[in-house]
């Protein structure tokens, strides 16, 4: 009878061992799905979830990802990290896609020391100062002065006008770096206009960009705006060239503008024609295999930031957060699908920007910038 | 600051006044039935520019027949809400019913966040309402023209409805005396569905011109025009529906006028309207077309 039972629980045991070794690895990504910037949440999704078919899992453990809709808004952003940190114990978050959502949400992540890495978060704040929070994107500053330097330089502009999203930290902020690199190189600002986030209407603002007349119209805004303030321009009779930041890569800028988008320049993270590393030819297919669309930039930041993460894991040996963290801040020359990624020692990486254009209703690449 | 630009702004505001007043028409009518304001009015707007959405885009419809659809089907939306909604409250405290009408817009909009997405689609333009007339420095859109002339036959569509017909003698009697009209064998509830069928339309045809003229369609999109529209109701009168045609008119003008005169404004676009229902509330909260309060 002894015999029959310790068989018995030592057969039991032998069958629950795969369960312990095959304990997830709970990482969480907290992205705008919804609201004002749900295109790059859900185009970002997308590039995880193919991430996850080429990496599953991690040190023998699968990857376990955990989704919160942030409704592109600060509250629920800060709100869902604190959910991904206290209810599902994640080791390592993604998110978010904007300056202004990942600034909120990374005050709970740096006390609670959860490394996070943001896929295109470019306001400086985001990681200034803090130990635990990370990007694979290049910063704000650096995308201000090249789209002046692209503004003075390639595309002729001594005179500029501004018009951004005063309630975005993103779009306050690149417009005054923009400002300050244009005026430095001898440009003059004449006109600097303002909106909210979910404004329709620009006519106010595009009658007095139109009335100072400038060479170049800089709009560091989101895609449905930026589209929006393109068509009622060109319908307005404003046709200077329009320059536009990273947040304008979305289909909807081409889906809402139409015609009027034709030539609108932007400086970007990611065109699938610059692709160098063989993990990004890798996942260039499969993504297109796998989703039938192109591949965009936000999902292939988003791709990387979880490649990043699990480079890091697998380099720390555990799934420690303090050790990932460590591992984290130590990558370099990590072979992303955007490129070479080294993380520096202020959470940083040292990444080339791309500027992209649109062209017969399509983003079109036009030339890297190394840093 | 010379002609051409006040002018040109003039024809702004004209016409983003127009499509307040649309919305704001509804807004008025049903209050002055049922005493309710209806948050979920704006949401209607959306409804009816998704139905045009699908309709025009995916299932290739000519346009009239689509538009058409959408009035119809939002006006019938409009009864369900009311019947579903509203009509099991009729007898208690008006406040249970305003806060009913906020549950039904989270209903609608969140409704169309799962269905359909958050990602704003492109209302298309048909080509009619497309191009402009240009005179030296203005610029008059063709739509601007439309709205401007479908709005003008609508009211005058909807005075006549409630002053020439028995159903609008029946709609004023009930905003003047509600429990008598009852007892004088009206039928209320028929009355009251006829109101929101016919403020739902209007909200359908403002929906579908807004996205004409602001093509980005996506679930809170009814949000901040239903708030200017009510905003537009309160300026004009609440229950007047010429009040509603006139706060909405001043409400666009002021909008456009105001930001375009101070451009350091222009974040603050919204804070104008609110500045506005504010002010009214303090100092004449009847409105320009309502009836002085008794002292």
């Amino acid at each position: 009878m002894l015999k029959l039972v310790s068989v018995l629980s030592l057969l039991c045991l032998a069958l629950a061992a795969p369960g312990w070794a095959s304990q997830p690895i709970v990482i969480g990504a907290y992205l705008p799905m919804t609201g004002g910037v749900a295109s790059y949440g859900q185009m970002a999704w997308s590039g995880i979830a193919v991430a996850k078919k080429v990496e599953p899992n991690v040190l023998g453990r699968p990857v376990d990802l955990k989704l919160v809709d942030t409704k592109s808004d600060k509250v629920d952003a800060a709100n869902a990290v604190s959910r991904l940190i206290e209810r599902d114990k994640v080791v390592a978050i993604i998110g978010e896609m904007i300056s202004g959502n990942t600034i909120a949400g990374s005050d709970h992540a740096e006390r609670s020391a959860i490394p996070m890495v943001s896929p295109t978060a470019t306001n400086p704040i985001v990681t200034q100062n803090k130990k635990y929070i990370f990007r694979v994107c290049f910063i704000d500053p650096d995308q201000g002065k090249i789209a002046a330097k692209l503004a003075k330089d390639q595309l002729g502009a001594k005179t500029a006008a501004l018009i951004y999203d005063i309630s975005q930290d993103y779009c306050v902020a690149l417009a005054s770096f923009f400002k300050n690199e244009f005026t430095a190189l001898g440009g003059k600002i004449l006109a600097e206009t303002k909106f909210k986030t979910g404004d329709r209407d620009f006519t106010p603002q595009v009658s007095r960009i139109k009335s100072v007349n400038p060479d170049i119209i800089y709009a560091p805004i989101y895609y449905t705006e930026c589209a929006l303030v393109a068509k009622q321009a060109r319908e307005m009779g404003l046709n200077k060239p329009i320059l536009t930041g990273d947040g304008a890569q979305a289909p909807e800028l081409l889906s809402l503008g139409g015609s009027a988008v034709e030539d609108v320049y932007f400086t970007a993270h990611f065109h699938k024609d610059m692709i160098d590393t063989p993990r990004g030819k890798k996942f260039l297919e499969l993504y297109k295999k796998e989703t039938g669309a192109e591949l965009d930039a936000f999902s292939a930041m988003a791709a990387d930031a979880y490649f990043i993460i699990l480079d890091a894991i697998k380099r720390a040996g555990s799934d420690d957060s303090k050790k990932i963290r460590e591992a984290l801040s130590s990558t370099k020359d990590f072979e992303g699908v955007t490129g070479a990624i080294t993380i520096k020692p202020d959470g940083n990486p040292i990444k080339a920007m791309v500027v992209n254009k649109v062209k017969d209703g399509a983003f079109v690449y036009v030339t890297t910038i190394k840093p | 600051m010379d002609l051409a630009f006040v002018l040109q702004q003039l024809i702004f505001g004209v016409t983003l006044g127009c499509l307040y007043s649309l919305i704001a028409i509804g807004y008025t009518m049903v209050y002055g039935v049922i005493r309710l304001i209806n948050f979920a009015h704006g949401d209607l707007l959306m409804v009816a520019a998704y139905i045009g959405f699908f309709g025009i885009v995916i299932f290739h419809l000519p346009w009239p027949v689509v538009f058409g659809i959408s009035i119809l089907l939002t006006g019938v939306l409009g009864i369900l809400i009311d019947r579903g909604a509203y009509k099991p409250l009729r007898n208690s405290p008006r406040i249970s019913a305003l806060i009913t009408a906020i549950g039904v817009s989270f209903l609608l909009e969140n409704l169309g966040i799962v269905i359909i997405g958050g990602r704003p689609k492109s209302f298309p333009r048909p080509a009619l309402f497309e191009g402009d007339l240009r005179f030296d420095q203005l610029i008059l859109p063709y739509l601007s023209l439309w709205i401007l002339g479908i709005t003008a036959v609508l009211l005058i569509l909807v005075l006549l409805v409630i002053h020439r017909t028995q159903v609008g003698m029946a709609m004023r009697a009930l905003s003047r005396d509600f429990e008598t009209v009852r007892l004088m064998g009206v039928d209320v509830d028929r009355v009251i569905s006829f109101t929101f069928v016919l403020g739902s339309s209007l909200a359908a045809v403002g929906g579908i011109f807004w996205c004409m003229k602001y093509p980005a369609v996506e679930p809170f999109m009814g949000v901040i025009p239903g708030l200017k529209a009510f905003v537009a109701a309160v300026l004009g009168g609440i229950g007047s529906v010429s009040g509603a045609a006139l706060g909405g008119l001043l409400l666009g003008l002021a909008e456009v006028l105001i930001v375009a005169i101070q451009p350091e404004w222009s974040g603050y676009r919204d804070a104008v309207a609110f500045t506005i229902l504010i002010a009214v509330l303090l100092t004449r909260p009847t409105g320009i077309m309502g009836e002085e309060l008794p002292k």
